[in-house]
């Protein structure tokens, strides 16, 4: 390790960090440890995408309060557009920098035993609860640098627990929003659908540092257990100073399923990944993902099932638009294990190109090792289809209508599946001013 | 004078260098219908894709006008918007976008910014027709001709003549893979928009079409011309007879475009 490269923070920071957020010890131990092994492990090494020069050691980690607000009227007009203000949700959480801004769960929720909190109040309440999955089945902490940075470092994030038996009819919305243009945000988001049980769940990431650099290097695990069902969408639109390390993670178990719609609006470099560890027999993870890339954004996807189960099920549905000199690459993995019998893997991988400077990959990767299985993968790079806009132009759209009617609906599938009407509206108006 | 008057003169249309139309003459009146008939490979489709400006046909010679308008100066929305209307032999599928959005962007890309259908009178619309033509009401809302089988595109293209009301409507082999209900249904469809201000080209290979619909004219094209035009009868003489004795009466041993006579 070169002096150059050495961590700008050091254990005492780490210590008192902890201490100052009144940490179980098993969190300061993970964290002490996670910051030992961060300095020995190697970036993650994406495919097809060199990461060596993006910025992800500039970054001040340190937590950043943000004002509490008594009422959403508060919030900015960008945030208000997030949320149905005049029929407020009845789970939401805001965090603001790295302090929750505003939060509700409703009654009845609470009766039932549901936890949605920030990450320092469940450590303090509930403790046991979250080291049982905090870093253990979907993300480990020493699988490169970036995990264990993220480990190290932590500094936002929640949790959320529904019990056994409890269904969650109302999505549970969380905003992530980093007002402060110079603190990194390294958020962990755990997730814990307890046996048959169902969730919705909502979150967007929202930043507006165009010039400020700094780094968001985010963990989610999401964990259904035997017979639960996940569904869990997402908005991210950190902005273009941040270089963004994005891992999102769910395990499986039997007839468990996780339902992924994720829309990646970032305009900064991005990392993306979401990989599905189909553990129980009979699960399914089906991830949609759509991306808009512009000006000389550089994103690398990888969206990935892993087959352990028996009878599981996973469909990868990735759409990304690249425009000017935007970069993209999609990686969609399907690994299906020995043992994984008449499992299946589909997957979709398709890039439209919106200008000749712009460039897009897409990698269907199959990894089979087990006869009964079926697969299947179709990818394409392509520009708009000529034939469709003649057939949108022959009923007397315009060119540009008809372009921006192609458009939406190649992104539609993430879209379509966000299940709070605000958000999907949200989406839209990003994918219409990063296209337009 | 009632409804609008698309001509086409001395038509000569290339795709790739290869002369495909060789000079094609037909006007086509408000009020009118005409069928276009021939054998496979004869110009038919390429005829319509011509008017309505298809990316990849190239005009060497000849004129259209809609009303003494240079329609081949128009871009193809344009055309559209001018009063043209194409029910495609092969509809494209469109992801993502609903029926009933694309059908109410059309109709609105018609009637101009600020002149915008309002949501309760498009519904309306759209649910008449959907109910006239005996489609699914969820139709609507899946995907343009996304999964459609052959016979719902078919259905798909006359609904969306029924809304937009163009001056002129071309349809090519509306009726290809219909089966009997359909064909009535797509037949009433059409048959509904009978009145001076329509005109209308059918292009079709089965007299079966010209039951329900009786066209003013029937033209008959071989090596990409019009070689023969008569009423109703020649059609009906089409179908018993085949097209032998046109071609032996006029000579052409290969009716096919690549051929000259
Ligand atoms: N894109 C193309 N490239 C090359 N040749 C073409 C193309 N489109 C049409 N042609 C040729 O032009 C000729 C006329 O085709 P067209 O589709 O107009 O025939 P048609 O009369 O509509 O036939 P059918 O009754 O089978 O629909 C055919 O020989 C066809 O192969
Ligand atoms: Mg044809």
């Amino acid at each position: 390790m070169t002096v150059e490269t050495k961590l700008p923070y050091d254990k005492d920071y780490i210590v008192q960090f902890s201490q100052d957020r009144n940490e179980p010890d098993w969190m300061k131990t993970l964290r002490l440890q996670a910051l030992e092994q961060a300095d020995s492990l190697d970036m993650p090494k994406p495919d097809k995408t060199k990461i060596d020069r993006w910025n992800f050691s500039r970054f001040n980690p340190n937590y950043a309060e943000g004002h509490a607000i008594s009422s959403l009227n508060e919030l900015p007009e960008e945030l208000k557009a997030l949320l149905d203000v005049e029929n407020p949700p009845k789970n939401l959480l805001i965090q603001r920098n790295h302090s929750v801004a505003y939060h509700t769960l409703s009654e009845e929720l609470k009766e039932k035993g549901v936890i949605f909190t920030d990450i320092f109040t469940a450590m303090q309440n509930h403790s046991d609860l979250v080291e049982q999955y905090y870093m253990k089945d979907a993300v480990s902490v020493d699988e490169h640098r970036l995990t264990a940075l993220h480990a190290a470092l932590m500094n936002g994030g929640l949790f959320v627990y529904v019990p056994k038996n409890v269904q969650i009819v109302e999505p549970i919305q969380v905003v992530f929003w980093q007002e402060n243009p110079e603190t990194a945000l390294f958020n962990h988001v755990l997730v814990v659908a307890d046996e048959s049980s169902s969730l919705t769940y909502v979150e967007n990431y929202l930043s507006q540092n165009e010039t400020e650099e700094t780094v968001a290097n985010v963990v989610t695990e999401v964990i259904a257990k035997d017979n639960a069902k996940i569904s869990f969408g997402a908005v991210d639109h950190f902005a273009a100073g941040t270089t963004t390390y994005m891992n999102r993670r769910g395990v499986t178990y039997r007839d468990a399923s996780i339902d992924w719609a994720l829309g990646q609006m970032n305009d900064g470099h991005t990392v993306f990944e979401n990989l599905t560890h189909l553990i129980g027999d009979n699960s399914s993870g089906h991830a949609k993902m759509v991306t808009v890339g512009r000006g000389k954004q550089i994103q690398n996807f990888t969206t990935k099932s892993l087959h352990i189960g028996q009878d599981s099920d996973a469909h990868i549905l990735q759409h990304g638009v690249m425009k000017e000199g935007a970069t993209a690459i999609f990686n969609a993995i399907g690994k299906i294990e020995h043992g994984a019998t008449r499992s299946n893997a589909e997957q979709e991988s398709r890039v439209l190109m919106l200008s000749e400077k712009a460039r897009g990959d897409a990698n269907p990767i199959l990894l089979i090792d087990e006869n009964d299985v079926t697969a299947g993968h179709a990818a394409s790079v392509g520009r708009v289809d000529p034939m469709q806009m003649y057939y949108l132009m022959s009923r007397g759209i315009s060119q540009a209508e008809a372009e921006r009617l192609i458009i939406h609906g190649f992104l539609a599938p993430v879209v379509k599946q966000l299940p709070i009407a605000s958000v999907r509206e949200q989406l839209t108006e990003l994918i219409e001013r990063k296209v337009y | 004078m009632a409804g609008s008057t698309l001509e086409i003169k001395n038509l000569h249309v290339s795709i790739e260098g290869n002369e495909i139309l060789k000079g094609v003459n037909l006007t086509i009146k408000g009020g009118e219908f005409h069928a276009v008939m021939g054998p496979n490979g004869t110009g038919k489709s390429t005829l319509a894709s011509a008017i309505m400006g298809h990316p990849k046909f190239e005009i060497t010679e000849g004129s259209i006008t809609l009303d003494g308008e240079d329609v081949l100066e128009m871009e193809v929305d344009e055309r559209a918007r001018a009063g043209l209307f194409l029910g495609m032999q092969y509809p494209s599928e469109i992801s993502g976008v609903t029926t009933s959005d694309f059908l109410r962007s059309s109709i609105n890309a018609k009637r101009g910014e600020g002149n915008e259908i309002s949501l309760m009178k498009f519904i309306k619309e759209m649910d008449e027709a959907l109910d006239f033509l005996e489609i699914d009401k969820n139709m609507a809302q899946r995907y343009l001709n996304e999964g459609f089988s052959g016979g719902e595109k078919k259905r798909n293209e006359i609904l969306q003549l029924m809304l937009l009301k163009p001056e002129i409507a071309i349809l090519d082999e509306i009726d290809s893979g219909l089966d009997i209900d359909a064909l009535k249904v797509v037949s009433k469809g059409i048959n509904k928009m009978r009145e001076d201000n329509f005109g209308c080209l059918i292009i079709t290979h089965y007299q079966r079409l010209l039951n329900y619909i009786t066209p003013d004219q029937v033209h008959v094209m071989m090596q990409g011309r019009v070689v023969k035009s008569g009423g109703p009868e020649l059609a009906q003489r089409l179908e018993a007879e085949g097209y032998e004795w046109i071609k032996e009466e006029l000579g052409i041993e290969d009716e096919t475009v690549g051929q000259n006579a």
